[in-house]
């Protein structure tokens, strides 16, 4: 009965260092606790600071994130449509293939209001657009993503020996949001898959002293 | 595989000379006619990968090097000025915010006029020992006053450190260790895990590691071949890091792996992965074990190696993306006397001044520098940066991790300041004749290299 206690203490002792852990890494604390909405200017950004492609866009109650849009070249537009059907099957096939990216979600879009269709990649992630904007062009590449916004308007010809150039289609086609909301405020998704996992690991710890 | 044009590249980023001393000479060209008839001089005693090493140890080799501005005022065309990357344009000093080189390590605080728009080149002059680069300056001087149109903005006088046993810097720790194996070169070092990467990452002209040979600075021949480097000069606070040791250990040896868990290797050089609780000088001098190991696999959680340690945060290995788009070849050496062991600050100034070389400073250098280094949220860290390289200010903290919990060191002090930088072109032999060279000269030049190539 003693050692039993014990280990109970042992592991709840263990949850309180990895929750303070996690508090501590998320910022303030409890910061998580409560859902925020965050109105940003037209600009993208509070105040400029400049990364090495562009201004930097700060992080907000939902992470970090962007919208590409793009103008669809003519008859392309199964050629993206399909493309769906491929990301689900690399997913299958590696579930780890997007790691890199660092995402919470990804919503493909195609769409028409009255000029012409249009293309928008948004997604939601944990690392900052111009920080990692290169090794997520690698991983575009390696992927083949990279042929979707090759039947988009603007592509550069030279995509495959010109990075800067691609850099430059992004950034030019990214529109910042003016309002993000976050029902668990700037939490990183390896900080919810954590949770999960210490949660899951409670329960079985639980029941393992029945 | 392309083979490399060890006769047209310079030395510099592929084999070292037998120096152990060096002088930087950083300048600046008043007229174009005598910046041209400068470079023309000195071509002959351009090292080049093929020729340095080859020869007796007594042999002088030099290498030259040219900012953007550097090149318009040897009279480069607005067109192929025009085609070189916007990061090389601006400079380093006009970046020095993106690179988080802020606060005290600002420009404004910069030494040597290297923040100045007039810094054209640097010369480096290589010499055996002391007494020899002595020799190289007065000759150097000589020559500048033959040619007059070229002033030496500034300069700085390199030489190793005792104990010469092994190249270290002021901190005492053992330097040199990595150096990226090159596809088409022989290696020195074997690195266990790693595969070679490709020359295109280093040198213009080759094909990289994205399978292409990237778009260049035009014309092919002034960029082929060729390299980028950026240049630091790090003052290196030698009583501030003692001290700090001092306070966080209470013997000698625990005083020694506080300094080996903020770089990642033991002064000695043997790494933490592999050495997690004891020093083994031995392994570190092993250039086929010193390299052997990685994180994800072998030290995940940091145990050994923390994740915010210099040498973890500079090569991240299998738990970075796209490692093979990140690596750089590192130069440099010391310069300033050594502060003796138990001897008090004296304010001199000492440290060490690097290159880093790469084909794509904005990919490669530039990423190292804003993210790797000064991003305080790198590896989800949250408030770290860099304890050697980044921007410290007393305000980020510094992560040991420890079963159960963790160490964590609040208020890391500054145990450097960069005291200067910039970014230079480091062009193959051909590019620095065709730079020497009058307009029409260099047309034919040009015609002369694409038939070269294209045969």
């Amino acid at each position: 009965m003693e050692r039993r206690l014990a280990v109970v203490a042992q592991g709840l002792a263990l949850a309180r260092i990895s929750l303070t852990n996690f508090k501590e890494n998320n910022m303030a604390e409890n910061i998580w606790e409560h859902p925020v909405a965050m109105a940003i200017p037209k600009e993208g950004y509070f105040k400029l600071e400049q990364g090495r492609y562009g201004p930097v866009y700060p992080q907000t109650p939902a992470c970090y994130g962007f919208s590409v849009v793009g103008k669809v070249k003519p008859g392309r537009e199964q050629a993206i449509r399909d493309y769906g059907k491929n990301i689900e099957d690399a997913v299958k096939g590696a579930p780890d293939v997007l790691a890199p990216l660092k995402l919470h979600y990804l919503r493909w879009v195609l769409f028409d209001v009255g000029s012409g269709l249009h293309f928008m990649y948004q997604g939601i992630f944990d690392t900052d657009f111009d920080k990692y904007l290169e090794d997520a062009i690698a991983l575009f590449i390696e992927t083949g993503i990279t042929t979707v916004f090759t039947n988009l308007e603007g592509w550069p010809e030279d995509w495959k020996t010109n990075i800067p150039a691609v850099v430059k289609f992004f950034r030019e086609h990214q529109f910042p949001s003016f309002l993000e909301y976050g029902e668990y405020p700037y939490v990183s998704a390896d900080e919810i898959k954590k949770a999960l996992k210490v949660k899951a690991a409670l329960s079985n710890m639980l029941d393992q002293m029945q | 595989m392309d083979n490399l044009e060890t006769n047209d590249l310079q030395h510099f980023l592929l084999a070292r000379t037998p120096a152990l001393a060096a002088r930087y000479e950083f300048l600046t060209f008043r007229e174009v006619a005598a910046g041209r008839a400068w470079l023309s001089g000195l071509i002959d005693k351009v090292g080049t990968a093929s020729s340095v090493g080859a020869h007796s140890p007594d042999a002088r080799w030099v290498t030259l090097a040219f900012t953007w501005n550097g090149l318009r005022a040897l009279g480069l065309d607005d067109d192929s000025l025009a085609t070189f990357p916007d990061e090389f344009k601006q400079g380093m000093a006009a970046r020095a915010e993106i690179l988080g080189i802020t606060g005290a390590n600002h420009p404004d605080h910069w030494l040597g006029n290297l923040a100045s728009p007039q810094l054209h080149a640097i010369a480096i002059l290589f010499a055996r020992d002391v007494p020899e680069r002595e020799r190289c300056r007065t000759e150097h001087a000589r020559y500048l006053d033959q040619i007059d149109g070229v002033d030496v903005l500034s300069s700085l006088d390199l030489e190793a450190i005792p104990p010469f046993t092994y190249p270290h810097e002021h901190f005492g720790y053992r330097d040199r260790l990595s150096h990226p194996l090159i596809e088409g070169v022989d290696p020195g070092a074997i690195c266990g895990w790693e595969k070679p990467t490709k020359a295109g990452e280093f040198f213009i002209g080759y094909i990289d590691e994205s399978g292409y040979i990237p778009v260049a600075p035009q014309p092919d021949i002034l960029s082929r071949n060729g390299s980028y480097i950026a240049y630091l000069r790090m003052e290196e606070h030698v009583g501030v890091f003692r001290d700090f040791l001092r306070r966080n250990g209470n013997s000698i040896e625990e005083q020694e792996l506080v300094a080996a868990k903020l770089m990642g290797r033991w002064r000695s050089g043997a790494p933490l992965t592999l050495c997690p609780d004891k020093d083994n000088p031995e392994l570190a001098a092993d250039s086929k074990r010193t390299n052997d190991f990685n994180y994800g696999k072998m030290d995940p959680y940091g145990y050994g190696c923390p994740v915010g340690s210099h040498m973890r945060r500079m090569n991240p290995r299998d738990t970075a993306e796209s490692m093979e788009r990140h690596k750089m070849i590192r130069r440099g050496g010391t310069y300033g006397p050594a502060l003796p062991e138990g001897v008090p600050d004296d304010g001199i100034e000492r440290g060490i001044a690097a290159f880093v070389g790469c084909a794509s400073l904005v990919r490669q250098f530039e990423f190292a520098m804003a993210v790797w280094t000064n991003d305080p949220n790198f590896k989800g860290l949250g408030n770290e940066r860099d304890p050697f390289v980044g921007t410290q200010d007393g305000t980020f903290d510094y992560t040991i991790p420890k079963r159960p919990i963790k160490k964590k060191i609040k208020g890391l002090p500054a145990f450097t300041t960069i005291r200067g930088g910039a970014y230079f072109f480091l062009p193959g032999i051909r590019a620095l004749r065709y730079l020497a060279s009058g307009p029409q000269t260099r047309t034919s030049l040009q015609n002369e290299g694409e038939l070269q190539w294209h045969n």
